[in-house]
Order: structure tokens, then C-alpha cells, then sequence
């Protein structure tokens, strides 16, 4: 029944607007409007396009104040100290650009409405203006290149030798993350020994792998240098860490890697911003499948000395999967027995 | 100025126009090769899909604005694809990201804008009987409907549709255990846009071909209408490019179907370890971008260069800077092909080669910034008339404005890290390439309407269309920015699982309600168009008062153009509002000598060469004619 009131509803409003269309298009006719250059749409037109710009600019300013805290992420990276600058550089030109071209695109069309009594000026090139605002914006882009690419190459220079190695491999659809260990090396891995009980594909006859140990959220320390080794095992997936401004792709068969520096503690943060639930996530970016949007993994931030212990407290992986270790050449078994051993 | 052929030229329009054509349904309809009505059938083979491709994206807005709505009632269109509990599969939703953008990119805004565009004015503006071969212009409109009904089919499958994104990245796209979509509904895929490929070719050849050899008498390249220019542009952007997603897609195709691996490497998935080793998922972003970037400029130069004729017409002013506009597009013809891996910052590249890549594409923003500044000075102290398609290229010019800046932070790599993959992506290019085109497409409808079907459009129809638009387009895209600043990535079924995405439900509620506005209201275009196609006002011969010369053609033009003599031209298209002219436009068609009153000194002293000119071809047309009799 209401299905049909509906359909009857849409049918009657689709009849009315057909009525008017028809007689605004019979009134225009006996008018003669359709003779004339411009009729006085013009004008409704020419006006629209200041209301346009006085009410979508009011709009914008309202609205980029009123929920700048809730689109600004919170920071927490040396380098994102950095890139924030960049882009709020680069926001206060371009802002700047877009009013000013802005006004002048939509207050033309006012100023300079069809008129019968005046003739457009015939004005069809002059150089020096062509000359002026092709040197002008190559200047300006000059200056924020050059920032972006002194910041670009700092961030992607190779890690400092103290770095902290963490190997957060991506799979369908959830992150791995691997510590290397007291020897902060990471062991070998293959894809083809990837099994249940060894996700990552370690290759345990690589000694430096028996003290690398599995972790369920990423810890790191605050102020010293971390470095992701990155790489995922199936198909394209991006470790995004939002509030460390840290980007980068994970490709099956080509390992990548980012490294950074953070500075907040997750409990500094939480203090910050007031929010005693708050944690750092990392997130996939790059479309992997179905379980795209629910990859998340937890960083957390902690001091240097908590991590230390943190790291200490940590049992090697075969400690908790000896049967890893079984097939192993003699030498390296008894290696990897005193491991076990000395965490038992 | 050309005056080698003449002879020749008045000959062979002479045969033509003697020579009657008896078209039945069949060939004037369906297998035409008459340039006016490909251009026909591939706009309406493009609003075809501009329509299914908006209709996908108002179904992934739901699910986005309204996460918790139940879509039981989509059951009888969608079928398996709604979840027992009524929500939107999220592999399906991947599908319709991927379709949409596919569609969008490809379909509506390179087929339906620059096929539409290109075929129909190329021939009417350079004063042609034809493209250069009207056959192989036949095939490319049925490659594309080759193409579209692969795609087409792709849609209803039990699979689904490719679901990888629109750029189909291996390994995602390239294993059918990964994600079900990329087993037929991939395969179909590729298919299409092999099709599609084949068509873009024969097109763009076609294009360049004509434009370069069939110009009519005094039709130099410096007076050629900036509308020919972009399309000639276009068409070699888009023949030097289009080959190499061509191997991409072909490499794809072999790592799919013949076990090699060429993008393929150290795989574990399903539980098994793939053989593949060696390949590169890179090495596809690097093929797929070099056709990926400068397809932007496919999409783009074509919509510029309609918008700089609208702009110019109906300010009644000479573009700004005519030369200044020739060598802006023709840099971005160049530097397109040189930019493509900024999308690829965040791949895993070598980061060298962003910085390298970081200086290239921010060169490309200054030709695109003079092109702005020559629209403002035409605007400036013109004598502007609003007419839909007026104020289309005014929105263009706006969306362009907005979404080109956006592309400053986006094309430095230090910025983009952050940016990369979110929201500011997703609403930087969809003003700045889809709204932007998309506005010079429906700019160029209004606008060539009467000379497509020789009726009118409704003016007011096509005003509140504009607003509505307009203003929608602003209300879906601008909030987009907020959303990407704060770090939501794109291609999510939903955002509640983190915590820092865990808000902005209001604005994507916003987003999506303005989203199905906007979509609604292009169906008052649709009225329009079909409605007008029968039943509009029967247009004048020129209703924009345009210099340009299909408006010197007869209110249906025959297949050939023009009955009798192809019409010379004497000057440039934008002598609008010339001082000491009677009227405030000059078509091309008038020679100099006939307009003393308005000649600028140098264009005086040609007067001279243009008259001995002149009677030359008259003494060459009356030893042919008597040749003839």
C-alpha cells in the first residue's frame, strides 16, 4: 500500500514539475526571450556565482576552524614534525592561490555580465603578463620543492646503525611483526618454508634468527631510531602508521623499509590529547582484498628504559616451537638448544 | 598559409558534393562512417555508462554514509552479493570501487568525451568532408561497443567484476585465490580493455591523421580553434601511451594464464607457496602509470580546450594568451609522459627516483597554472553571456583551480607520504580530473547541441542542472579533503575498526545524501537531452554568434559537411568584440580584405597577399570547372 502511495506521490510531483517546465518554456516563447542575446537569467546566473562564493567560502572557513582538532592527527614522529611543516607550507600558498583566483573566477562573471550598451575590450595576448605569472608560480614551486626534497631525502636516507629493527611482514589480512632479537639482526626468511607454525617464513638454519621473537603489538621506544623492514607474502598490502606520518608499500619479493623516530609515548599521548583509550594503530593502504579495511595492528610507545626491559622479558620464538628447530644441522641444533635453555 | 593543394582541394569538394548519398537505417545508424554520427554514438554509448558508473558509486556511498542501513532492498538487483543480514558484501564492495573508476576513467571521460568531442568537431572545425579514413573511425566506435559489452557482461557475473581497483595492481589482481573477482571477472577485464585499446588507436590515429591533412584552405596550425589543438594533443598522448597498457595488461595476461612471472614473486597464498620467482609488482605500477598519468591529460586536455572555445564565445573576447594556451598544453603533452611514477612515492622505489620525479611533476603545475590566468583575463572585461554551457567551463575552471592545487602536496613525495592512499587522493583527483572532465563533457553537449541535432537545449533546465551540479560536486568532494587530512584511507568498506578513523560519520552521511543529489540531478540532463533531441526549440544557424566553422554548415549537415565548396578561412577563431567591427564576431570564414574597418595594422598589410591569393584559386577553379565540363 505504501509502495503504491509512494509510486502515486513520485507520479504526481513528476506531472507538476512537467507543467511548469512546459509553461516557463510557453511564457518564454510568447516573451520572445529566446530572441534576445541575454535574458534576465543572465543576471540571476551572474549573481549566483557571488553567492556562490560568499556563502561555499564562508562555508569552508566555518568549518576547516570549527574541526581543525578533529582532522589534524596528532604527531608523533621526528620526521612528521618535518612533512606537517611541508604541508602546511604548501597550505597557506595554495590557500592562498585558491581565494584569490577564486574571487576573481566568480566575481568576473558579475562585474562583467552580458550588456548591451558595452562591448567586450579586445584583448587577446600580452606577454609580459604571460611572462610574470609563468616565472611566479615556477619560483614559488622551485622554493617548495626544494623543501620537500631536503625532507624527502632525509627521510628515505638509510637508517642510523642504532636503529631498532622490526620486520612487519603484511599478509590477508593482518600484520606479522618480528623483533630481531638481542643481536638486533634479523633472520633469513623464505617464502617457501611458510607454514602454520612459522608464518613468516623464518629460515631457522640462519643462526641469526633463533633469538628473533614474534610480538603481537609493535613496541618501540621513544626518541631512538626504529627501522620496519618491510614485505608481505602475498599480495600488495602498505604499512600506515597515521600519527608517525610513515607511509610505505609491502611487496611480495622486493622487502622495503622505513625508519623514524617517535616522540610521544603512547602514555605521553594519552595524557596529551586527554584520551585515555588512545593508541597508535598502523593500518593496510593499499587494496589487498576483503579484509582491506580491518588490518590493524597496535604500536606502542613506551621509554627506552621500558623497552629495554620489555625486550628482555621477550622468549625467542622457537622457545615456544622447538619443532622448528629439529631439522636442523648439529651445529645449529645445539645452538639453538642453549637458546631454549637458557629462557626455560 | 596553405595554397600548394587549392587546386586539388576545390576539385575533389566539387565531385563530393555532386555525389548523392542514399543511406538506409543500417549504414546512416548502426555502421556509419560518417564522423557525425560515431560522435553521436559514442556519446551516447558514454552517458550510457556515465549513468551505470554513477549508479555504482551511489551503492558504495550507501554502504560508506549509512554503514548500518539494511540493503535487503538492492536483493532483487544485487543478489548474492547483500549478506544474509542485508549489508553489502565487502568483496563486492571492492568490485564496485573497481567498476566505478574503470568506467569513469575509461568509458565515459576518454570514449564518450574525447570519442564524442574528437569525431564530431574535428572534421566540422577544420573544415573536412570526413575523418581521414571514415572506416577504420567506424571500427574504432565497435571496438568500443565490443569493449563495453565485455565490460558489461563483467558486472553480472557469479565471481563478480575485477575488484582490485581501477588499477588492477598484480599480485592482487593477478591471483584468483586472492580475491574472487580476479578469476573471469578479471579475465573479462582485460579483455575489454584490450578492445578498448585497440579503439583509443584507431581513433587517436584517425585524429592526428586528420587534423594534420585535411585542413581546409588557410587552415594553418596557427588557426586552429583551441579545441583542435587539445583534441590533436590528446590524440598523441594518447597513441604514444595507450600501447603500454597494452604490454601491461598482456604481461598480466600471461602471468594469469601461462605461469610466467613477470610481476610475480615469493608468493604464499592459500596455504601454498606459488613456483614464481623474480617477477616485479613494480614493474606493472611503472607500466601501468605510464599510460596511468598521461590518461589524465586524456581525460583533461580535452575538456580545456572545449572550455577555452566556450570561454572565448560567450565572453565575446579573444581567449587570453592564444599562443600563451598552444604552448601550455603542448608542455603538458610533454612533461605527462615524464611524471607517472609520483603515484608510486610510497611503492618501494628507489627514493631517488622521487626526488627525481617530485621536480618533474611539479614543473607540470606551471603550465597548468598559465592556463588558469589566460581563463581569468578572458573572463575580464568581457561581456558575458550565461549559457549552460558558459557556465559548465566556468565550473571547470573552478574544479580545476581546486583540484590542481591539491595535486601540489600530493606531488611532493615528502608530503605524500602521509597523503598517499587517503581521501586527499580520492578528492583531489575527482575535481581536478573526473569532475573537471566531466564538466567540459556535459559543457561541450550544451554547447554543440544545435549543430549535433539541430535543436535547442532548454536554457533553464541546463541552469538549474549547472547548479545543482555544481554546488553538489563541491559538497561531495570538498569534505573529502577533511576526511583525508585526517588519515582515512581509501577503498574501505568501513572505518569503525581503527580508532583514529572512528569519527566523521556525520561528513560521510553528508557526503554520500550530496552524492545521491547530485546523481539525481543529472537526470534533468537526461531529460534535456533526449527531450530536446525531439521535441527542442529548432536552433538558428549559429546561436552562439561563433567564429568557428561548423556553424557555417546547414542546420542537418549531410555526411561530407559542407554542399558545394569546403569554405576557406582567412583568420584566427577569436575575433570577438574586435574594435570597428559592425557585428561583436568575425567568423573565420570572412576575409580580411572585407573587414578594412576592423584590421589591426598588420593584418592590413595581408590584405594585399590574401587578394592575389584569392585570385589565383578563382583563376584555378574556372580552368577546372572548365576542365570538368
Amino acid at each position: 500500500m505504501y509502495g503504491f502511495l509512494i509510486a502515486v506521490g513520485i507520479l504526481l510531483l513528476l506531472s507538476i514539475i512537467w507543467m511548469v517546465y512546459r509553461i516557463q518554456t510557453l511564457v518564454s516563447v510568447m516573451k520572445g526571450s529566446d530572441k534576445k542575446v541575454a535574458t534576465g537569467s543572465n543576471k540571476v546566473n551572474a549573481f549566483m556565482f557571488v553567492l556562490f562564493l560568499v556563502l561555499g567560502g564562508g562555508l569552508m572557513f566555518w568549518y576547516s576552524i570549527k574541526e581543525f582538532d578533529n582532522y589534524n592527527l596528532p604527531l608523533a614522529s621526528e620526521h612528521g614534525a618535518v612533512t606537517d611543516q611541508l604541508f602546511w607550507v604548501t597550505m597557506a600558498v595554495t590557500g592562498i592561490v585558491f581565494i584569490i583566483t577564486h574571487v576573481l573566477l566568480f566575481w568576473f562573471p558579475y562585474k562583467y555580465q552580458y550588456s548591451e550598451n558595452r562591448r567586450a575590450s579586445f584583448y587577446p595576448e600580452n606577454n609580459k603578463l604571460e611572462v610574470i605569472w609563468t616565472v611566479v608560480p615556477a619560483i614559488v614551486l622551485a622554493l617548495l620543492v626544494i623543501g620537500g626534497w631536503k625532507a624527502w631525502s632525509d627521510i628515505t636516507a638509510p637508517a642510523p646503525e642504532n636503529s631498532h629493527v622490526v620486520e612487519i611482514m603484511g599478509y590477508q589480512f593482518a600484520w606479522e611483526v618480528r623483533y630481531a632479537g638481542m643481536d638486533n639482526i634479523l633472520g633469513d626468511n623464505d617464502y617457501r618454508l611458510t607454514s602454520a607454525s612459522n608464518v613468516s617464513g623464518v629460515d631457522f638454519t640462519d643462526k641469526n634468527a633463533l633469538d628473533d621473537f614474534m610480538s603481537p603489538v609493535v613496541v618501540i621506544p621513544k626518541g631512538e631510531p626504529v627501522l620496519f623492514k618491510i614485505r608481505a607474502r602475498d599480495v600488495l598490502h602498505s604499512v600506515f602508521a597515521p600519527h608517525m606520518r610513515l607511509k610505505m608499500d609491502a611487496v611480495p619479493g622486493m622487502p622495503t623499509r622505513f625508519w623514524f623516530t617517535a616522540t610521544k609515548t603512547t602514555e605521553e599521548m594519552r595524557a596529551e590529547l586527554n584520551d585515555p583509550e588512545f593508541v597508535y594503530e598502523i593500518a593496510c593502504t593499499e587494496i589487498c582484498g576483503r579484509g582491506h579495511f580491518s588490518m590493524r595492528k597496535e604500536i606502542r610507545v613506551v621509554e627506552p628504559d621500558e623497552f629495554r626491559k620489555w625486550m628482555a622479558e621477550q622468549k625467542p620464538y622457537i622457545v615456544n616451537n622447538p619443532s622448528l628447530v629439529a631439522d636442523l644441522p648439529e651445529e645449529l641444533k645445539e645452538l639453538a638448544e642453549i637458546t631454549i635453555s637458557e629462557h626455560k | 598559409m596553405a595554397t600548394a593543394n587549392t587546386a586539388t582541394h576545390s576539385a575533389t569538394g566539387h565531385d563530393h558534393h555532386d555525389h548523392e548519398h542514399h543511406d538506409n537505417f543500417i549504414t546512416k545508424y548502426i555502421f556509419s562512417t560518417d564522423h557525425k554520427m560515431i560522435g553521436k554514438q559514442f556519446l551516447v554509448t558514454g552517458i550510457f555508462w556515465a549513468v551505470i558508473g554513477g549508479l555504482l558509486s551511489v551503492i558504495f556511498r550507501l554502504q560508506l554514509g549509512f554503514p548500518e542501513m539494511n540493503l535487503e532492498w538492492l536483493r532483487p538487483l544485487l543478489g548474492g552479493w547483500i549478506t544474509p543480514d542485508g549489508a553489502l558484501d565487502p568483496e563486492f564492495y571492492l568490485a564496485l570501487v573497481t567498476m566505478h573508476g574503470t568506467i569513469m576513467v575509461f568509458f565515459v571521460l576518454t570514449a564518450g568525451l574525447s570519442g564524442t568531442f574528437s569525431n564530431f568537431l574535428i572534421p566540422l572545425q577544420i573544415g573536412a568532408r570526413d575523418m581521414a579514413s571514415g572506416f577504420m573511425n567506424m571500427l574504432s566506435y565497435w571496438f568500443f561497443f565490443a569493449s563495453s559489452v565485455i565490460m558489461f557482461i563483467s558486472l553480472f557475473i557469479e565471481t563478480g567484476p575485477a575488484a582490485g581497483g581501477w588499477v588492477v595492481y598484480p599480485p592482487l589482481s593477478a591471483l584468483e585465490q586472492a580475491i574472487p573477482g580476479s578469476g573471469l571477472g578479471m579475465t573479462l577485464w582485460l579483455i575489454a580493455m584490450t578492445f578498448f585499446i585497440a579503439s583509443s588507436l584507431l581513433g587517436g590515429i584517425n585524429y592526428i591523421t586528420t587534423v594534420i591533412n585535411l585542413r581546409t584552405k588557410g587552415m594553418s596550425f596557427s588557426r586552429l580553434p583551441l579545441t583542435i589543438w587539445a583534441f590533436f594533443l590528446t590524440a598523441i598522448l594518447g597513441l604514444l601511451s595507450f600501447p603500454v597498457l597494452f604490454s601491461a595488461a598482456l604481461l598480466l595476461v600471461f602471468d594469469r594464464s601461462f605461469g610466467t612471472s613477470f610481476y610475480l614473486s615469493d608468493i604464499y597464498i592459500g596455504g601454498e607457496a606459488l613456483p614464481n620467482t623474480g617477477g616485479s609488482p613494480v614493474l606493472y605500477q611503472h607500466l601501468f602509470w605510464f599510460l596511468g598519468h598521461p590518461e589524465v591529460y586524456i581525460v583533461l586536455l580535452p575538456a580545456l580546450g572545449i572550455t577555452s572555445e566556450i570561454i572565448a564565445t560567450n565572453s565575446r573576447k579573444p581567449i587570453f594568451g592564444y599562443k600563451a594556451m598552444i604552448i601550455s598544453m603542448l608542455g603538458i603533452t610533454i612533461l605527462a609522459f615524464i611524471v607517472w611514477a609520483h603515484h608510486m612515492y610510497v611503492s618501494g622505489m628507489n627514493p631517488f627516483l622521487g626526488s627525481i620525479f617530485m621536480f618533474l611533476t611539479l614543473i607540470i603545475a606551471i603550465p597548468s597554472a598559465v592556463k588558469v590566468f589566460n581563463y581569468l583575463t578572458t573572463l575580464w572585461r568581457g561581456n558575458l553571456i550565461f549559457t549552460p554551457g558558459m557556465l559548465f567551463s566556468i565550473g571547470l575552471v573552478s574544479f580545476f583551480i581546486s583540484g590542481g592545487l591539491t595535486g601540489i602536496f600530493l606531488g611532493n613525495s615528502a608530503i605524500d607520504i602521509q597523503l598517499h592512499d587517503t581521501y586527499f587522493v580520492v578528492a583531489h583527483f575527482h575535481l581536478v580530473m573526473g569532475s573537471a572532465s566531466f564538466f567540459g563533457l556535459l559543457a561541450g553537449v550544451y554547447h554543440w547541441f544545435p549543430k549535433m541535432f539541430g535543436r535547442m537545449m532548454d536554457a533553464r533546465l541546463g541552469y538549474i542542472h549547472f547548479w545543482l551540479t555544481f554546488i553538489g560536486v563541491y559538497l561531495v568532494f570538498f569534505p573529502m579533503h577533511y576526511i583525508g587530512i585526517a588519515g582515512f584511507p581509501r577503498r574501505y568498506y568501513s572505518w569503525t575498526g581503527f580508532e583514529w578513523t572512528n569519527m566523521y560519520t556525520d561528513l560521510n552521511m553528508f557526503v554520500s545524501l550530496a552524492a545521491i543529489i547530485t546523481f539525481a540531478a543529472q537526470f534533468i540532463f537526461l531529460f534535456n537531452f533526449f527531450y530536446s533531441m525531439y521535441r527542442g526549440r529548432v536552433a538558428s544557424l549559429n546561436p552562439w554568434r561563433s567564429n568557428t566553422l561548423e556553424w557555417t554548415t546547414p542546420l542537418h549537415p549531410g555526411h561530407g559537411n559542407w554542399p558545394g565548396e569546403i569554405p576557406a578561412v582567412y583568420r584566427w577563431p577569436y575575433d570577438y568584440s574586435k574594435p570597428g567591427a559592425k557585428e561583436d564576431f568575425i567568423p573565420q570564414t570572412v576575409p580580411l580584405s572585407a573587414t578594412p574597418e576592423s584590421n589591426l595594422p598588420h593584418e592590413q598589410e595581408l590584405v594585399k597577399l590574401e587578394k592575389e591569393i584569392m585570385a589565383d584559386e578563382e583563376a584555378d577553379l574556372v580552368a577546372n570547372e572548365s576542365k570538368q565540363v
